[in-house]
């Protein structure tokens, strides 16, 4: 139902943004235990992330996206999927929860995957930020895309790009990852038609193209 | 009548073959209906009910209008004002944003005079519980089907050598699906209107909202390239189309409404719990004497859902009364095989009871019950590939060897589904250069609907899949069915063959001139027609010879291509640990006759999906219901557990080739017999019987413990 953010433009009513209200909760701890790791750190990252300079309102930020810099408007609670979705028309990312409990929006930043849900845009000023549109070059899919098309990783598709964008974060940490491991890399992503054992299988494949 | 060419002739039907839209899927390049936003589009917010039974007294709207971007509040949605259910809408905004939109939506003041609720099965049928509808009883008169009255039944277990009477339970799932429910309406100047949505049928979804506005038929397109899962929940159109479709006539703006996640887990639709009290005998043989079943089951708000006693297994005599109950919780909907997997839960797991009465393997029991002879190897067949020879015979027998904590088991339940295809017409277009277009009404929800309808062309003309351009998801194509009920193949591929066929017939007509031949004596393969006795022409100078305007020919569904009744059954086999009480399934085999496969790769992932879906349903899912507020506790996947990467068992997918009977539609077999062959194996494993879904460890421990 719907919950009490703060609209797109506008006032800011008694200061509860979502930046805040995580500040408020006395950072990480807290977090850690009621949302886990992954959505944790990027809990982190906003309560400590940019400092002590204030932002209120809406203000023109710069994102590195895909290796371009694009200005985008934002307020300092617009998170980086509704950035991607609704300003930049990336719209790969998906937004199924939105609290961090599915993985469809799972984007990479310096390298790393993380939830764009629950990252503040403007926290991510000068990080080179990777989404799915970014994998492939034009209509060239990268080779782990092609794993996933191969061995019909997919359904429906609605939580692919997740999937992928997990896949990569873990190929690029751990390029040879054993099927536990491969599991655990994607167990922050929620697949509803039961594409699972079809996304392990195509990321063993990638891993062992990468080999090559 | 109409046939297909034998499974060894064919070149790509039959065989693995990836998706068409797989690289767009992958890549963010298909989108869904959640990710259009044309320009100018207003994006809707539906405001629900926080409570579960209350009426609408008054709205204020003056906070909510006065925010930046506000365009519109609509509070005339809910026609009579009496709320039903928890998160029933009652009114929707419009803004220039999204964000702006679910903010202002929380602004909208709704003042509603509270009543009591019943909010669940137990609740409902209490003495002295609320009514849901007035001057009703919220148990509604039980409907009543056997064979034998209840004389014979009485005889029949009086005359047996064992029986078994047990109450079985199961829960509410919701579809959760990860695109929830919603459209895109675009209001045009011409008073057309074009909906986007998040559907599994264009043509239905036109009929019905035709009748919603008011409007004809012929003035509305509803267009659905990719959506985000449906599971039966996307079969009817919703009642949000309609008031996107008010405000984008108002604004003479696109408005896209979806909903939230919580709205898709209250609202959007569930599989209906169940109570089953079931009796059940059999002679010293084993063979079944009688059955009787006295069900109940809720739907919300309106009476609705069915059990599919008594199931697949060959009773002489049984009666089912069944009886509907209404509850002030979200409205059910067609799910996944309904009524099948309560059904199989009950029954597979009392006909295992039975055996263990009998001191019967229940594998036995089965193939002496089963009058289904595809069911009759598939049995034997699924027991070989489990390793159902190293099941203990005691339950409660077999340790893990390292961990004597952990219990082994293995268990087998059945399953069955038969709905003929129909309905379905194409239109199929060769250009002079070569290009093909296929057109049908029919849609992809995930299943490669999309893929097969260019396979099948492709076979037919002797092309490559990815030669062929398949239009689907549009009313401005030819009439198709709704992707529900394992429907979608049986009606749509023969269609596709069929309408395929008259472009080959012209094909071969302009081949036979040009070779010298007969058409009869003309191959048309990679890429080309060849003659019999030599001669080669290739498929572009073919089309070529059309002329200069492209040919359309249009086909239809006809019968012989297609069939119904989809046997099958599954073996979980499935470690118990007895400190935490959670259960690991180890390996599922899934057994179906899936008649002609037409794309073996798409086959078995479906296949894959029903046991996953069958999985979380008897390990993880459940709608938990607040009495005190009526509202959902677990509205969403950190509380709602659906089955994830760490929980997949192994699965083998065994498809029984049967192309004599055309195609059959496979999706709802596989999620009926996951859930009992789990239970059954817990047995096996612990020799403690569980009859409530899910299966989880608390339950676990607590059946343990006892």
């Amino acid at each position: 139902m719907a919950d009490e953010r703060v609209p797109e433009s506008g006032r800011t009513p008694k200061g509860v943004s979502r930046r805040g209200f995580l500040k408020g909760m006395g950072g990480t701890v807290l977090t850690t235990a009621a949302l886990g790791p992954a959505a944790a750190s990027a809990a982190a990252q906003q309560a400590g992330g940019a400092g002590s300079k204030s932002l209120s309102g809406p203000t023109e930020i710069q994102l590195k996206i895909n290796g371009k810099t694009r200005k985008v408007t934002v307020e300092p609670r617009t998170t980086l999927l509704a950035t991607l979705r609704d300003k930049l028309q990336l719209t790969g990312s998906k937004e199924v929860c939105d609290r961090g409990t599915c993985g469809a929006c799972t984007v990479l930043v310096d390298g790393r995957s993380q939830l764009a849900c629950m990252t503040l845009a403007v926290d991510l000023r000068g990080r080179e930020i990777t989404t799915v549109e970014g994998l492939s070059k034009g209509d060239e899919l990268s080779p782990l895309q092609e794993e996933f098309v191969a061995k019909d990783a997919l359904m429906c598709g609605f939580c692919t790009c997740g999937f992928v964008m997990s896949a990569e974060a873990l190929l690029r940490e751990n390029p040879k990852p054993s099927p536990e491991e491969i599991r655990k890399g994607v167990a922050g992503n929620l697949c509803r038609c039961g594409t699972y054992p079809r996304v392990f299988e195509a990321i063993e494949s990638a891993a062992k193209r990468r080999e090559r | 009548m109409a046939q297909w060419k034998p499974l060894d002739e064919m070149s790509i039907l039959g065989k693995h073959y990836p998706r068409v839209d797989g690289p767009a899927k992958v890549s963010g390049r298909a989108k869904y209906t959640h990710d259009m936003a044309p320009t100018n589009c207003l994006f809707a917010y539906l405001v629900s009910s926080p409570h579960a039974a209350a009426t609408v007294e008054r709205f204020d709207t003056k906070e909510a209008e006065s925010l930046p971007g506000v365009v519109m509040v609509l509070t005339d949605l809910h026609r009579s004002g009496n709320i039903a259910y928890a998160g029933e809408p009652v009114a929707a905004v419009a803004a220039t944003s999204p964000d702006a939109a679910r903010y202002a939506a929380t602004k909208v003041r709704v003042r509603y005079q509270k009543k009591r609720a019943a909010v669940d099965l137990d609740a409902a049928m209490e003495d002295g519980a609320p009514r849901v509808l007035s001057g009703r009883e919220n148990i509604f008169p039980p409907r009543e089907r056997g064979e034998g009255n209840e004389a014979d039944v009485e005889q029949a277990f009086a005359s047996s050598k064992a029986e078994v009477r047990a109450e079985y339970r199961t829960q509410v799932q919701t579809h959760s699906c990860l695109e929830t429910h919603g459209s895109l309406v675009q209001w045009g100047d011409d008073d057309t209107v074009t909906i986007w949505d998040s559907t599994q049928g264009v043509h239905s979804v036109r009929f019905q909202i035709a009748r919603m506005l008011e409007i004809p038929q012929n003035k509305i397109r509803v267009i659905c390239d990719y959506m985000g899962g449906g599971f039966g929940s996307k079969l009817q159109p919703g009642w949000y189309t309609v008031h996107a479709a008010r405000i984008s006539r108002e604004t003479k703006m696109p408005v896209r409404l979806m909903l939230d996640r919580e709205q898709e887990s209250m609202i959007a639709g569930n599989r209906p719990d169940s109570l089953q009290k079931i009796r059940i005998g059999a002679d010293d043989a084993g063979k079944l004497t009688a059955f009787t079943a006295e069900t109940y089951c809720t739907a919300g708000p309106s009476p609705g859902g069915n059990i599919a006693h008594p199931f697949v297994y060959e009773v002489p005599v049984w009666r089912h009364r069944h009886r509907q109950v209404v509850t002030n919780a979200g409205p059910a909907r067609a799910f996944r095989a309904p009524g099948h997997p309560q059904a199989c839960f009950a029954m597979d797991c009392a006909l295992d009871e039975l055996a263990h009465e009998l001191g019967m393997d229940p594998l036995e029991m089965r193939l002496l019950n089963d009058p289904n002879p595809t069911r009759q190897q598939q049995w034997k067949l699924g027991a070989e590939r489990i390793g159902w020879e190293r099941r203990s015979l005691k339950p409660g027998q077999t340790s893990s060897p390292d961990d004597p904590t952990k219990k082994r088991g293995f268990g087998c339940a059945a399953s069955v589904w038969a709905v003929p295809g129909r309905g379905t017409a194409a239109q199929i277009t060769l250009y002079p250069d070569g290009g093909v277009e296929i057109r049908c009404g029919t849609q992809d929800i995930g299943t490669g609907t999309r893929t097969i309808v260019a396979a099948i062309v492709a076979e037919e003309l002797g092309l490559r899949v990815e030669d062929v351009r398949p239009l689907i998801g549009d009313t401005e194509y030819p009439m198709s069915v709704g992707s529900g009920g394992s429907m979608t193949m049986p009606s749509v591929a023969p269609a596709i063959k069929n309408t395929a066929e008259k472009a080959r017939a012209r094909i071969l007509e302009l081949a036979a001139e040009r070779l010298g031949v007969e058409a009869d004596a003309i191959t048309l393969a990679d890429r080309a027609a060849t003659a019999d006795g030599g001669g080669r022409v290739d498929w572009k100078t073919l089309c070529s010879l059309l002329g200069a305007e492209p040919q359309t020919f249009h086909g239809e569904w006809v019968q012989g291509l297609s069939s119904a009744g989809v046997a099958g059954c599954q073996f979980a086999d499935v470690e118990v640990d007895t400190l935490t009480g959670r259960i690991h399934v180890r390996k599922v085999v899934a057994m179906g006759d899936c008649g002609l496969v037409l794309d073996r790769l798409t086959t078995e992932s479906q296949i894959n999906g029903g046991v996953i879906q069958g999985l979380s349903w008897a390990l993880y899912e459940d709608r938990l219901m607040d009495a005190q507020s009526g509202r959902q506790i677990n509205p969403g996947f950190e509380t709602y557990k659906i089955a994830g990467a760490l929980e997949m068992p192994e699965i083998e997918v065994i498809m029984i080739d049967e192309p004599e009977r055309g195609v059959l539609g496979i999706g709802e077999p596989p999620s009926v017999p996951t859930a009992a062959a789990i239970a059954n194996a817990v047995f096996n494993a612990t020799g403690v019987r569980m009859r409530q879904l899910p299966l989880t460890p608390d339950r676990v421990l607590m059946a343990l413990e006892a």
